[in-house]
């Protein structure tokens, strides 16, 4: 049941030009962001050959690129997840599920692998991209493989929220606006607080990416992800039970 | 009752609902027998949908948790167990919950396989119903792209590809043009035969032409209940609409045995109003040949919704120590 419900997510997103040209959009983004570091790792290569140890190129231009992409994926993962419930509120299409012989895990849990394996697709460019470099030189797949793990727990993460405040309301702009809001908030409280052990960076997902990014594979970071995909998901299926009750 | 008697495919007792403070629905209840085809008539926000919407699990109804109320769709609790009850439902809401962006062929896929059929099953299911529903020209197109009448026969493939045992239909014939009207009623009739279904509406013709028994929901109650042959006399008002080419003077019309009163819509046409138990009609024709007035049209008159609520509420506040259709 949640593989149909994913597929079907998956066939909608597929069957709009907007996903189309967004994918295209991004796909061009991603790789000037990768081609504007590797120009700034090449400039620096021959004073970096001085060094004693030098950082490779998978420090130097992988990280800093993963860093990015986390970082644009809290801007657009509410564009994405605003359609989940809030369009099919709207659209009328909500009463097909509710009337359908499936729990509101089913409903939650298939609109969030649905959308989990759209973004997947779209960010896996990015590694793709990476791993070009290895027809050149040598790659540390440890500090690749920390940050594609790191990105995918962070982007569950924002999925989740999404989903959530997609389940609030009818209409997708306010779920946009409203999921953006709280991601980007926690990052600014994240980012705001100068104290060393502040409780903010405590709450913020971007924070908890940073040791990924670093390659440092944390499994106290992880349980966050986690927990906090856990959290928003439960308070979905709650909603939606809600829905039932309050009409 | 006698053994033939068709099994009860759902059974809802002591239905209520409230929106905050406003009740809207008050104690309802009802059963429908396999092979039945209920109407729900009502004016627009009497509460049919607040009553479909419960039946088919999209909105609990007040006290869920109570024992006084209770849905069941084929013996099984649709409050206790809503998964396992709501695989026998099938259910049109107002607006027809269609993916737009998916062809038909694909959407009716989806709504069998979310109803649990299994794949190989549902490919046999959505030949039969692309059939029934004359979606064979369509099926590959866009939702979207289709017309009213054919997005509403998709809503009611969704509803009907599942064969559940009970098909809810929440004005299945509203923004259709008449030959759309026509062969929608004819579906409807035949899925009457295998399953049981419940349609709502506000026009009382589709009731008398479609249904075997109605139900008359007015302020979240239900007022009346019977089959609907009998709900008929109901239906037709004492008089009827003539066209004359060739009018008598209005007294004339008015002098005929049996006529109450007349009234001049236009130059050739008149309401004619008769006690109910002496029909004019035949003299009135009969005259007519005599006198070479040219009767073009003769039609009785169709009560309104809000005639024959009258006519119900009269009658039930006159025979108050008689149960409400008690006669079998």
């Amino acid at each position: 049941m949640i593989r149909l419900l994913a597929l079907r997510e998956l066939r909608s997103l597929f069957a709009m030009p907007s996903t189309w040209f967004m994918l295209a959009v991004l796909q061009f983004i991603f790789a000037w962001f990768f081609l504007a570091r590797l120009e700034a790792f090449l400039e620096i290569q021959p004073q970096l050959a001085q060094l004693a140890n030098p950082p490779g190129v998978t420090v130097t231009v992988a990280a800093p690129v993963f860093n990015t992409v986390a970082l644009l994926l809290m801007m657009l993962v509410p564009m994405f997840t605003m359609r989940l419930i809030a369009e099919e509120r709207r659209s009328h299409t909500f009463a097909l599920l509710l009337s359908a012989p499936l729990s509101g895990l089913h409903i939650v849990l298939g609109k969030f692998c649905g959308l989990l394996v759209f973004l997947v697709l779209l960010v896996a460019s990015v590694p793709l991209m990476l791993y070009t470099l290895s027809l050149g030189t040598a790659l540390d797949h440890g500090l690749l493989l920390s940050n594609m793990l790191g990105l995918l727990l962070l982007t569950a993460s924002y999925v989740a929220l999404g989903l959530y405040v997609s389940a609030l309301t009818t209409q997708p702009v306010i779920a946009a606006i409203g999921a953006l809001a709280a991601s980007v908030g926690l990052w600014l409280a994240d980012i705001g607080a100068t104290a060393e052990d502040s409780p903010w960076h405590l709450i913020s997902p971007f924070n908890h990416f940073q040791s990924f990014n670093a390659g440092m594979l944390d499994s106290g970071d992880a349980a966050f992800f986690v927990l906090f995909s856990l959290f928003f998901l439960l308070l979905a299926i709650r909603r939606i039970h809600n829905n039932r009750v309050y009409g | 009752m006698s053994n033939i008697t068709p099994e009860i495919t759902l059974s809802a007792r002591h239905l209520a609902r409230s929106f905050g403070s406003k009740r809207v629905i008050h104690d309802v209840s009802l059963e429908l027998r396999r092979g039945e085809v209920l109407g729900l008539l009502g004016h627009n926000g009497a509460g049919k949908t607040t009553t479909l919407q419960m039946l088919t699990g999209c909105l609990l109804p007040d006290g869920a948790g109570e024992n006084a109320c209770s849905i069941e769709i084929c013996g099984i609790s649709l409050l206790r167990q809503p998964v396992s009850a709501k695989a026998h439902i099938g259910y049109l809401p107002e607006t027809p919950p269609l993916y737009r962006e998916l062809s038909v062929n694909d959407y009716l896929m989806f709504a069998a396989r979310l109803r649990g059929m299994k794949s190989a099953a549902a490919a046999g299911a959505l030949a039969q119903t692309v059939q029934r529903c004359g979606l064979e020209a369509v099926g590959k197109k866009i939702i979207g792209t289709l017309s009213k009448g054919y997005q509403q026969r998709v809503g009611i493939a969704q509803a009907i590809i599942h064969r559940p045992a009970v098909i809810v239909l929440d004005e299945p014939t509203v923004g259709l043009d008449p030959t759309q009207i026509r062969d929608i009623r004819t579906l409807i009739r035949e899925l009457g035969d295998s399953s049981s279904v419940i349609i709502s509406t506000h026009l009382l013709g589709e009731v008398e032409s479609l249904c075997d028994r109605v139900e008359i929901m007015q302020h979240g109650k239900l007022i009346y209940g019977d089959t609907s042959a009998r709900m008929q006399k109901y239906g037709c008002a004492s008089g009827f609409l003539i066209s004359l080419r060739n009018p008598p003077p209005l007294g004339e019309l008015e002098s005929i045995e049996g006529v109450s009163g007349v009234e001049q819509i236009s130059a050739t046409q008149f309401r004619v109003l008769h006690a109910p138990e002496a029909n004019p009609s035949a003299a009135l024709l009969a005259l007519a040949a005599q006198h070479g007035w040219q009767l073009e049209q003769l039609t009785p008159l169709q009560a309104t919704l809000e005639e024959v609520f009258a006519k119900i509420t009269e009658e039930i506040t006159a025979a108050k120590n008689n149960p409400e259709g008690a006669s079998e």
